[in-house]
């Protein structure tokens, strides 16, 4: 039923005002003196060395694309999990073959150091 | 068709559960500096009004008055909306969550304890929380310090991490009330709560909460000692409030949803006169989520901090196969005695 989302998007609004609202109207009693060392980037104290922009390992990329795949696998799950009562050993048979090749493919990467972090 | 009944209703729902969530973030942290002071033999805030009970209101007070500094080097855009949308998208994800079985009557209508029920209810809490870990991305970005973009790519991939070890082990309560509607799971439980036969997705469930929610002793984006505080290092006054209360009210959910999943929501032992039946279930459900949020507090007067690699091992290597594990078993023994 979509009128069961009418309220989360009258919720959704009010969530949305409430944070953009208390930093918009609470500017008016708050004070603004900025200077230039109070405006530079937090870095214990001294003046920031070199810029913000860094490399980072790609071992971060790797963990994203990991999160992906397995999610999806997360988001399949889901409607079988809750059919799962009528679908019975066909359906455990159906989804213990998409899983095994999932786990599988889990240990291909253990096995490869994809999850190794130094 | 909604009526103008029917948006009066959500209206005052909306008022209600905002006052009581933001009222309960207040407190939860006040209890937490009172708890954690006693653990650490100091007595915590008292000088705010009796016991320290008007803490939070001299905190928002300085929370509103300090002033809000911008680095120069910032995108003045992403800066503001980042905290913003934290503190949202972590309100939003009470929405669906029902605090009773039972309906209230409100302007001759009856309607349910909730502010909608939504028969993907569990979905849409997984969903909302996923989309905060962009606050905590943007945040970091944005800020444009070093310390600060560590911090929240530490935090992006230790939460996309956890969340995958988190929906994995609500797979097994999924399976047995064969529902994604939080009502339909706790009626699936009036015989027996799920953390006995899921025991294990529960402790995995836990687990992944307590890293979901940056908490002890999973709070590496924050980690103070090597990173300033993480993805909000460049944050003040409001903006670093929002974050604060995102925080909070994660806490809050992540409680909430580990109730209903698993301890059976507001199921408990209901006698005595008909007000106290109408009441008891409340009340049991209250308890139960205030036991998770004193869990919580305790673990953080407990337990040192993990270090970065033993985190995503830990989540990747023990968390997500024991959840497969976990899925596999109990698929085999609900399809064996259907």
């Amino acid at each position: 039923m979509p009128n069961n989302y009418v309220p989360a998007l009258l919720f959704a609004l009010i969530a949305l005002l409430i944070p953009l609202g208390t930093l918009l109207l609470f500017r008016l009693v708050r004070p603004s003196r900025p200077f230039a060392a109070k405006s530079l980037p937090y870095e214990c104290g001294i003046d920031p060395v070199g810029g913000s922009r860094h490399r980072f390992s790609v071992r971060y990329f790797l963990i994203a694309i990991l999160f992906v795949l397995f999610d999806v696998e997360t988001l399949f799950l889901l409607p079988w999990a809750i059919q799962f009562k009528h679908l019975g050993m066909f359906g455990l048979g159906e989804m213990v073959v998409f899983l095994g090749m999932l786990i599988l493919g889990y240990f291909w990467l253990v096995q490869n150091g994809a999850l190794e972090l130094e | 068709m909604p009526n103008a009944t029917f948006f009066l209703i959500s209206l005052v729902k909306c008022g209600v559960v905002l006052f009581v969530l933001l009222t309960l973030v207040a407190y939860i942290q006040l209890a937490e500096r009172k708890i954690v002071g006693r653990m650490q033999s100091r007595v915590g805030p008292t000088r705010v009004g009796p016991f320290g009970l008007l803490q939070p209101a001299a905190d928002a007070i300085k929370f509103i008055l300090k002033e809000d500094i911008t680095p120069d080097s910032a995108h003045k855009f992403l800066y503001l909306l980042s905290p913003a949308l934290s503190a949202t998208l972590s309100m939003l994800a009470i929405t669906v969550i029902p605090i009773g079985g039972g309906t209230v009557r409100l302007f001759g209508q009856n309607t349910p304890m909730q502010i909608t029920d939504i028969n993907v209810g569990l979905l849409f809490i997984l969903g909302v929380t996923s989309l905060g870990v962009y606050g905590i991305v943007l945040a970091g970005w944005s800020s444009n310090s070093k310390y600060s973009l560590l911090g929240s790519l530490r935090g992006a991939s230790q939460m996309v991490s956890y969340e995958l070890a988190l929906g994995l082990a609500l797979i097994g309560p999924i399976i047995l009330a064969g529902s994604l509607s939080l009502r339909h799971i706790v009626e699936a439980q009036q015989h027996y709560w799920f953390i006995v036969p899921q025991f294990l997705a529960f402790l995995i469930y836990l687990t992944a909460a307590f890293a979901e929610t940056n908490r002890i002793p999973f709070d590496l984006p924050e980690a103070e000692g090597e990173l300033g505080a993480g993805y909000h290092t460049e944050y003040s006054a409001m903006k670093f409030a929002l974050f604060f209360l995102a925080e909070y009210i994660n806490m809050i959910t992540v409680s909430c949803v580990a109730t209903l999943v698993f301890l059976g929501g507001w199921h408990g032992p209901v006698f005595g006169p008909a007000l106290l039946r109408a009441i008891l279930p409340l009340v049991w459900f209250v308890l139960k989520v205030c036991f998770f949020l004193f869990l919580y507090i305790w673990v953080r007067g407990t337990l040192p901090r993990f270090r970065y690699d033993q985190l995503m091992a830990f989540g990747w290597k023990v968390l997500v196969p024991l959840a497969l594990g976990n899925i596999l078993v109990t698929s085999l023994i609900v399809g064996l005695l259907a």
